[in-house]
């Protein structure tokens, strides 16, 4: 039995078989519109995430399957003080699979290690959000056709990003991917991902305006600068344009260059950018659902 | 100079780095054996200058000696037999330390499941650098 708690937990070629059964589920959906018929997905959310919660059972009832759980910890046994241990032993009773979001970091670890079910992280703390690395995955592979040989730039706040990290991690498992990251000195991305560019001789660089690199990109990663992240207010007040996405912005890119997002968006990018083609952060919505429903009947060994 | 006498049987850790030795003494659970134990702390040494020394009358092999590699894995390990050093062991860093550290970062999931064994795996063996299990911090802790 497998679990999904790190993006790393898949090799590169167990990736490729995922994205390519998320990639036929895309092309023809109603082959595999019973495929879970009688399987249940257990949602248990122990803080609240309205879209990755949806997007997993979305992902559910499109395989014909149906869902159960609970969307935050109040409602949830952990109220009287049960243990996740104990928790994902009794879910395990009721449910094929579970996907779990806690805000300690950890805990689908450790609810891996007891259940008699595939346990799927989805978001523990500030630590992993691997379906959200695999769905960054897919909408690149699907969308450039490729996962290898691009120039890509990270924008905002890399430094408490985990949404970065792990796609740093994964994309430097290609060949030829070159990365520009960008943000304010204070939210550069963390030493230890530095140094594992550096021990891969992966060739990456580091600016702080947004303007100066929109010409070399093939895809921009946008994330938000939050204001509490400064150390103060000036800081702030000059520096967060920079990493605000705006039409003008835009007319530097390439024709074919694609804008990701994790979402929610909240300011980073201007709405004007929304209708122009290569802003694909709602595509990636809808590949963030392919991809989890080719997860789940990978880890029920449906397909 | 102070003379501690030699050992029939059981060990002897030598090279400790002075002032180590307490804390190893508590950590290999030293306080707990009914044996002899002798702690010798400020030994002149020519390489380290002072060093600590700590000899056991016990088998070498009930106790868990993970835990000295990552106090100093340069300290050494005579192992006595009939008064006589039979064998030498040399240090590794253990890959992985259950329950000789504690995760330090609050968010992490072992502050609050009941009984969760801490457990550290080594990250970087050049560094010497163990990571939490769970969350990948960083452990900070030094013995």
């Amino acid at each position: 039995m497998r679990h999904l708690m790190n993006p790393m937990d898949f090799s590169v070629e167990e990736l490729d078989k995922l994205f390519d059964l998320a990639v036929d589920i895309e092309k023809d959906p109603q082959k595999y519109a019973h495929m879970c018929a009688g399987k249940k997905l257990a949602t248990c959310f122990y803080e609240p995430s309205t879209r990755t919660r949806l997007s997993f059972e979305t992902a559910m009832l499109n395989l014909g399957g149906s869902v159960i759980g609970f969307s935050d910890a109040g409602s949830s046994s952990a109220a009287k003080g049960e243990s996740v241990s104990d928790t994902i032993r009794v879910i395990s009773c009721f449910a094929d699979i579970c996907a779990m979001r806690h805000p300690k970091e950890g805990a689908p670890m450790v609810a891996a290690s007891r259940s008699g079910i595939p346990v799927i992280n989805a978001g523990d703390g500030g630590h992993q959000h691997p379906t959200q690395t695999l769905t960054d995955l897919l909408t690149i592979r699907a969308l450039k056709g490729r996962l290898d040989n691009f120039t890509i730039g990270l924008c905002g706040d890399l430094k408490f990003g985990r949404t970065v990290h792990s796609l740093v991690n994964a994309l430097a498992r290609y060949s030829n991917v070159r990365f520009v990251f960008i943000s304010p000195e204070e939210l550069r991305i963390p030493g230890y991902l530095r140094d594992m560019l550096w021990d891969k001789a992966i060739t990456f660089e580091e600016v702080i305006r947004l303007e100066d690199v929109m010409g070399k990109l093939d895809l921009l990663y946008m994330t938000r600068v939050q204001r509490e992240r400064f150390f103060n207010e000036e800081d702030y007040v000059r520096l967060k344009d920079f990493y605000i996405l705006n039409k003008a912005k835009m007319d530097l890119a390439k024709e074919d260059m694609l804008v990701l997002h994790p979402l929610p968006r909240v300011n980073e990018i201007s709405v004007e950018v929304d209708d122009d083609p290569r802003a694909v952060y709602f595509k990636q919505v809808q590949y963030g659902v392919y991809v989890r429903m080719a997860l789940i009947l990978t880890l029920l060994e449906l397909a | 100079m102070l003379n501690v006498g030699k050992i029939e049987e059981g060990f002897v850790l030598d090279h400790i780095p002075a002032g180590k030795s307490m804390s190893i003494y508590y950590h290999l659970g030293l306080d707990k054996l009914d044996c002899t134990v002798a702690i010798i702390k400020n030994a002149r040494s020519n390489v380290m200058g002072k060093k600590d020394i700590i000899k056991v009358e016990c088998d070498i092999n009930t106790l868990d000696l993970d835990v000295l590699a990552v106090i100093d894995h340069t300290i050494t390990i005579n192992v006595i037999k009939d008064g006589e050093i039979v064998e030498k062991r040399v240090l590794e860093l253990p890959k992985e330390l259950k329950n000789i550290m504690k995760c330090k970062n609050p968010r992490c999931i072992t502050s609050i499941e009941q009984e969760l064994p801490h457990i550290f795996y080594l990250a970087d063996p050049v560094r010497e650098l163990y990571r939490c299990k769970y969350c990948d911090e960083k452990n900070t802790e030094r013995f």
